[in-house]
């Protein structure tokens, strides 16, 4: 409708119209490259860890991902136990921090009295706002010593030759670090971004469906269960895989608490390494052919992530409007 | 309201198989008010062990000297965390001052000339998957960038690391700003022969203002206590760096995460320092930012 008018206006014999039009002209120019800028750092990101990491995959090809090596003396490397890190860790964080989450949509909107909503939400906001370093400092100074002893030792001691569980969780080293550990500080990272997408959601859905539910006499767990979850469907899925997105690429609160061990365990007990944490560790040091391989693991979490991440966007957007 | 309406039978007496039915639905209802409770007051006490612990930490750590000093050798005792403190300004001013114009040009595109057009669409798109990338591989990204033909770490390549941290989440508030403006506004103003650009700028942009402030100041949270992104651009540096900016520059993250886990007592206790100055900055700007956008909502 504006740029009717403004054709409008142009049209019009007037002595301050070409600077006017000019102006224009480059402010609008100005937002649309600032808008492509935007496009291009995506592209750019995975240029360049496609660029860093092409050597790595050229040189081991597809067995980059099954080989668990990493042997910096021979520059031999292999991106299975960092991969498995990062899935597990990601993994165990969703089945801790989504039921949390959850808990906590229900609680804001359902449960809490309204003068408590507020500092509420507030507070589980902040925990967004935390850095993730600092995330890692609590992990390791505080989490992990009480883990070790309430925790691992205790369960190790418990597993200890029994198939399947005592593959799963028995450590020999119950130093409190672990992929446990990082996926158990990861589901609190991600608490706030599921919890406040779900708290949307609920928000979004029209009160009048809720409050006839209530009215026929539901309680509130009827009300959950059989209006409000129908009525967010897959779009949930979609918030726990944003969760999901954030967990696989965290760094430095992981690198603090995962142990950083570079060999394949089958406990999550045991100390590891995710993609993320490995690249924190060693890039710096890391000289040919290891720089390009931990650019070629980075190249694999953009895809992972990137996936991730898309998939949740599609699947949120598939929220009722009304 | 909810509670007063179904709390109410409960109270009645029925026939018995009527109360048999309504008992389990009670403890199933029972059930999730105290676990969504229960999780609720596990999440904000973690945020409460966290903030007690760095208060307790850091408070035995500060000084004055934290402040005037700067960061300590190997084996050396007392030193600060000034020259840190400075550095992690200047990275995250440089990260600001890239981003914001970016930044709020990039939503004013989206808000006013591409609105549903297929290039709106997926910048949107793109700009949400941005807005949760790994911090990591944004260092990955600048590392090859500018490090590797630049010759060597740089203030500057930490400095655009961030910037493209805090890009997509000023565009996304700016364009969420803007579209709160009311259209009568811009048609009033377009009315009295304003062009485009100008009712942007004197309309849309001065009824948004607080709101694209609250976005930069959420940047500015955002990006000052990110690591991963400055360790492989910045790096760091144990003394006054190069004003040029060129080479290591120290900054606060990554000093903390070198700091905290270093054999030295004098180290750790910086690094809780560290910790306490910036998580209560943080705080401090994602609390100002929510209280501008409550008071104009």
């Amino acid at each position: 409708m504006t740029t009717a008018i403004d054709g409008l206006s142009t049209q019009v014999p007037y002595a301050r119209r070409t600077p006017k039009a000019l102006s224009d002209k480059i402010f609008r120019i100005a937002s649309l490259a600032s808008a492509i800028t935007v496009l291009t750092l995506l592209a750019g990101i995975l240029g360049a860890v496609i660029y860093g990491g092409w050597p790595a995959f050229r040189e081991f090809g597809p067995g980059f991902l099954t080989s668990s090596v990493w042997d910096t003396q021979n520059d031999q490397y292999g991106a299975l136990p960092a991969i498995a890190g990062t899935l597990s860790s990601a993994l165990i964080a969703l089945v801790i921090g989504v039921p949390l989450s959850l808990g906590i949509a229900i609680f804001l909107t359902q449960l809490a009295p309204a003068w408590l909503k507020q500092p509420v939400s507030t507070a589980i906001e902040l925990l967004a706002a935390v850095p993730s370093i600092i995330y890692g400092m609590w992990g390791l100074f505080i989490f992990v010593p009480l883990f070790a002893r309430f925790v691992q030792i205790p369960v190790s001691q418990l597993t200890e030759g029994l198939p399947i569980v005592g593959t799963l969780f028995y450590t020999r080293s119950p130093s409190g670090l672990s992929i446990l550990t990082a996926g158990i500080i990861l589901a609190f990272m991600i608490i706030p971004f599921i919890a406040s997408i779900v708290r949307e959601m609920i928000d979004q859905i029209p009160s009048v469906l809720r409050e006839s539910a209530y009215g026929v006499g539901c309680t509130t767990w009827e009300v959950v269960r059989y209006v409000l979850v129908p009525q967010a469907g897959v779009s949930i899925i979609g918030a726990v895989m944003l969760g999901l997105g954030r967990a696989l690429g965290e760094t430095m609160a992981v690198t603090f608490v995962v142990g950083n061990a570079n060999r394949l365990s089958g406990s999550v007990m045991d100390p590891g390494s995710t993609i993320a944490s490995r690249i924190a560790n060693e890039f710096n040091e890391a000289l040919g052919m290891q720089l390009h391989a931990l650019m070629a693991l980075g190249c694999i979490l953009f895809l992972v992530t990137f996936f991730v991440l898309v998939a949740a966007r599609i699947l949120v957007a598939q929220v009722k409007q009304y | 309201m909810s509670t007063a309406v179904h709390q109410a039978p409960a109270a009645s007496s029925g026939p018995v198989v009527w109360n048999r039915v309504r008992k389990s639905r009670r403890t199933q209802d029972a059930a999730l008010r105290i676990t969504a409770t229960g999780f609720t007051l596990l999440a904000i006490s973690v945020l409460f062990w966290i903030l007690g612990m760095l208060l307790w930490e850091g408070f035995t750590s500060l000084s004055l000297e934290v402040f005037t000093r700067i960061t300590p050798g190997p084996g050396t005792s007392g030193g600060g965390l000034a020259n840190a403190l400075v550095g992690s300004f200047l990275l995250t001013l440089i990260g600001i001052a890239i981003a914001t114009p970016i930044g709020v040009m990039a939503g004013t595109y989206l808000a006013e000339y591409g609105k549903t057009s297929k290039l709106a669409e997926t910048v949107r798109f793109i700009n949400d998957i941005l807005l949760s990338a790994p911090s990591i591989l944004i260092g990955l990204f600048v590392y090859v960038l500018l490090v590797q033909p630049l010759g060597g770490y740089s203030g500057w390549a930490g400095g655009v690391a961030l910037a493209i941290i805090a890009l997509p989440v000023i565009v996304r508030t700016t364009e969420d700003m803007l579209r709160l403006v009311p259209n009568s506004l811009r048609e009033a103003g377009s009315a009295l022969g304003a062009p485009t650009s100008i009712v942007i700028r004197s309309i849309s942009w001065r009824a948004s203002k607080f709101g694209i402030v609250t976005g930069i100041l959420l940047a500015l949270a955002r990006i000052a206590g990110e690591t991963a992104p400055l360790l492989f651009t910045a790096l760091n540096n144990n003394f006054w760096f190069n004003p040029s900016l060129m080479g290591g520059v120290s900054n606060l993250p990554v000093t903390i995460y070198q700091f905290a886990s270093a054999p030295y007592d004098n180290w750790r206790d910086l690094a809780w320092a560290g910790a306490l100055i910036i998580t209560m900055a943080i705080l401090a700007l994602s609390l100002t930012a929510r209280y501008i956008l409550g008071r104009n909502k």
